[in-house]
């Protein structure tokens, strides 16, 4: 295969969407909402819709301001139903989103008669396309989705890097927080604005699966291998780059194998992603399978060992296999 | 407007006098209830976000059961076969939610969006290499995502009318076990029901409601036919059998209003148009249920508003009157003496409208009379002097009793009695008075145990 300019175009897309997504969906993991990631980007659909049906234009400006308008409604129903309704959260979240979905879905084919948007491209995206829609700003010609989603990963550090510490504290102990002056349910919907811009700025040019992925897998994975913030926050972009440039990769060349030409590159980052947990499952200390199983390992030699050295005449079998774990750790000849 | 359907076509399809329209509209409808009595358990449960992670998973289940036909010779066209596949990926969707949550002891709720948008990424990239495929025909698979209910085979809607029914018993024969599972699964264990099991059962119903309900909504849609009649239901009651019987008249009612909604809009996506008609359900369920429904949370509220400032009211005039009153007042020595309007509102720390409207609503309730030849002076009637002193007698009983068994400071203890005693039950006050017995304040009003605020006695 070749690698064109338009690949690297794609991978930057990608990865620019993606670190974003991984960097405001760490805090929706901590604080055990990642949820909230899938229910948003759901229910920002009829905030677009409305957007494109209010103003007959695919204006990026408008659709942000539906789509977090829509974010901030999502949080504030949930928060309403699960409260007077008595169900958990979960499934107050459920009723939300689905219905706001359905809603988007209706607005969105009768807007479509007025405004061409393509529903497929909405779910789905067009990462693939993405590259070469350009602008130029400054003298310097860009893609579009660049310029789009550089500005909310620009906006989203710069609303983590200004609120570090209060979204330290409420991701941690919100009670504690609170008890020290920090206005937690402000910051709670102000983080659900950000998301929903954050989400909506990828699903034009990555779709909304990838999405989801985006923000859930990079904090939940980093968070196996850190507990501190800031190195989470830093593993977790880390992990974002590499979904992207090893989605756009695999998608291009696992379907060769078969004889095709490729696949969709956003289908095949989430799959990474997916890697990226599988391996996680394996090698993440403490948790991790390997971890646990040198763990088990080295409970049961400890055991052997002292049986061995407890018991070795009066019990021949057991002792024979005692002494041979005795020897291999060195305090037997 | 084409989206406006004739007279003649809205009382066809109300009339279900079409073939095809009965079909799909009765299967939807039974669709419905099913996914309401599942709904209802996975609700209780707590796990109803398990079934956005399992409809999600259904997607690459197809392709891959659409590849494996195609491989085999096939055309994938085979509904059975797809459903069998969707199921699989439903239940390997449950499968990697338990390990990922108990292996990296993450959240459920992070646990449930990584398996589910890895698995929908996946179906996607299945289907972008499907559709590249020469063999085969795809056409169609794009339908499990957003139903295609007006376009559904009758063969399809017999297939999942008969399926949704047999869930249906299956749920109803196996209510008392799944019950005890949700209404206490530790002690549903100590009685030595398998709750391990149980909760598989629960999730392989909602892996069964799914996959059946995929053509009908789509596979982001089918979750609302799975939350919402339950969480709808929860505003009307809080036994469970009847929860579950309003879930799934919920449900089924979504099911056929929407199906036969979308039958008359063929050109708005079906599975929209059915959890839309069911959100109305939950819409006017949150509105006027009768436990917790909104309307009746704020005449409640209403009422014990109302309520207070009454027995406010009540506690003023007698205080300010108080030192007038003999030692052990009775309701004839209360009722002739006069209350002055303006101390009232002074002592309770009333505005002027605020006084006004105590005044107006203790008169309408027939509690206070303006005093003859007094201008700003009231009188209580025998009802209101009567409440009074019963309103007062519960205050210092229960001051009597922070005092004593609680160690509350005297100059606090006011404060602190008038937070509770407008919710003193009759039981209650017996207690209380059982507490306190041999004192002097058995039967009668006894004194303030503290100085009372506002120039009085």
């Amino acid at each position: 295969m070749t690698w064109t300019s338009l690949d690297t175009g794609i991978v930057v897309v990608a990865a620019v969407s993606a670190m974003a997504c991984a960097l405001i969906g760490s805090f929706l993991v901590l604080r055990r909402m990642s949820m909230m990631g899938d229910a948003i980007s759901h229910a920002v659909l009829p905030g677009i819709a409305a957007a494109f049906l209010v103003t007959l234009s695919r204006d990026t400006g408008t659709i942000v301001i539906g789509a977090a308008a829509a974010g901030v409604l999502t949080a504030a129903f949930t928060q309403f139903i699960h409260r007077i309704g008595n169900v958990d959260r979960g499934a107050a979240m459920g009723v939300v989103f689905t219905t706001m979905f359905a809603i988007g879905l209706i607005l969105i084919v009768r807007s479509a008669d007025s405004v061409h948007v393509d529903v497929h491209t909405v779910f789905y995206g067009s990462v693939e396309l993405a590259p070469l829609n350009e602008v130029t700003v400054a003298g310097v010609r860009m893609p579009r989705a660049l310029l789009i989603l550089g500005a909310v990963f620009a906006a989203d550090l710069a609303f983590v890097l200004v609120l570090f510490k209060e979204l330290n504290l409420t991701s941690f102990d919100e009670d504690f927080a609170r008890s020290i002056g920090c206005n937690a349910r402000l910051l709670h919907y102000a983080l659900m604005v950000m998301v929903a811009v954050t989400i909506v700025a990828a699903f034009e040019s990555v779709g909304s699966i990838l999405v989801i992925a985006m923000l859930i897998v990079p904090g939940a994975v980093a968070g196996l291998f850190t507990r501190r913030l800031r190195s989470l926050l830093a593993l977790g972009q880390v992990i974002a780059l590499a979904c992207a440039a090893g989605g756009h990769l695999s998608a291009v060349i696992v379907p060769r194998w078969f004889g095709l030409t490729d696949t969709s590159t956003a289908g095949m980052m989430t799959v990474t992603a997916g890697a990226v947990v599988a391996a996680a499952l394996v090698i993440a200390p403490e948790r991790g399978l390997a971890a646990r199983a040198l763990r088990r390992g080295r409970a049961v030699l400890r055991v052997r060992r002292r049986a061995g050295a407890d018991t070795s005449r009066r019990r021949p079998a057991r002792s024979a296999r005692g002494a041979r774990s005795l020897r291999r750790a060195g305090t037997a000849c | 407007m084409t989206y406006l359907p004739t007279w003649d076509q809205v009382l066809r399809v109300l009339t279900l006098s079409d073939f095809n329209t009965r079909v799909v509209v009765v299967g939807v409808a039974i669709l419905g209830m099913a996914a309401g009595i599942v709904g209802a358990f996975t609700l209780l449960r707590k796990r109803a976000l398990v079934s956005d992670a399992v409809s999600h998973a259904t997607l690459p289940g197809i392709a891959a059961a659409w590849l494996v036909m195609v491989a085999l010779g096939g055309d994938g066209k085979w509904f059975p076969g797809l459903l069998i596949g969707a199921a699989a990926g439903g239940l390997a969707a449950i499968a990697a939610v338990l390990v990922v949550r108990t292996v990296l002891r993450l959240h459920e709720d992070t646990a449930l969006g990584i398996v589910l948008s890895v698995s929908f990424g996946a179906g996607i990239a299945l289907l972008g290499v499907i559709q590249q495929m020469r063999r085969g025909s795809a056409a169609g698979l794009d339908s499990f995502i957003y139903g295609k209910t007006a376009s559904m085979l009758v063969s399809d809607a017999m297939l999942i009318g008969i399926v949704s029914l047999v869930l249906v018993v299956a749920a109803v024969l196996m209510f008392k076990e799944l019950n005890m599972l949700c209404f206490d699964a530790e002690y549903a264990a100590s009685q030595g029901l398998a709750v391990g099991l149980l909760d598989a059962v629960m999730l392989a119903l909602v892996v069964a409601v799914t996959v059946i309900g995929l053509q009908a909504v789509g596979l982001i849609l089918i979750v609302a036919l799975l939350i919402t009649p339950a969480a709808a239901a929860r505003f009307w009651t809080q036994d469970l059998r009847v929860m579950t019987l309003l879930s799934a008249l919920i449900g089924a009612l979504g099911g056929f209003v929407g199906a036969a909604l979308s039958a008359l809009t063929p050109r708005l996506p079906a599975g929209a148009v059915i959890v839309t008609v069911t959100a109305a359900g939950f819409v006017i369920s949150a509105l006027f249920g009768t436990r917790r429904g909104l309307l009746r949370l704020l005449i409640e509220r209403r009422r014990s508003d109302r309520r207070i400032r009454r027995e406010h009211l009540l506690r003023a005039a007698f205080e300010q009157v108080e030192g007038r009153l003999g030692a052990t007042p009775s309701r004839v020595e209360l009722e002739a003496v006069a209350v002055d309007r303006e101390a009232l509102a002074h002592r309770r720390g009333w505005t002027r409208t605020e006084l006004a409207a105590a005044l107006r609503a203790g008169r309408r309730e027939g509690l206070l009379q303006p005093a003859p030849l007094q201008p700003h002076s009231l009188r209580l009637t025998p009802a209101g002097a009567a409440q009074a002193l019963q309103i007062v007698r519960n205050h210092r009983l229960w001051e009597l009793y922070l005092i004593r068994h609680a160690d509350v400071a005297t100059s606090r203890v006011d404060r602190d009695a008038d937070r509770i005693e407008h919710v003193l039950e009759p039981d209650l006050v017996a207690e209380l008075e059982a507490q306190l017995d041999g004192q002097a304040e058995r039967a009668a009003v006894a004194a303030s145990p503290h100085e009372l605020a506002g120039g009085a006695p």
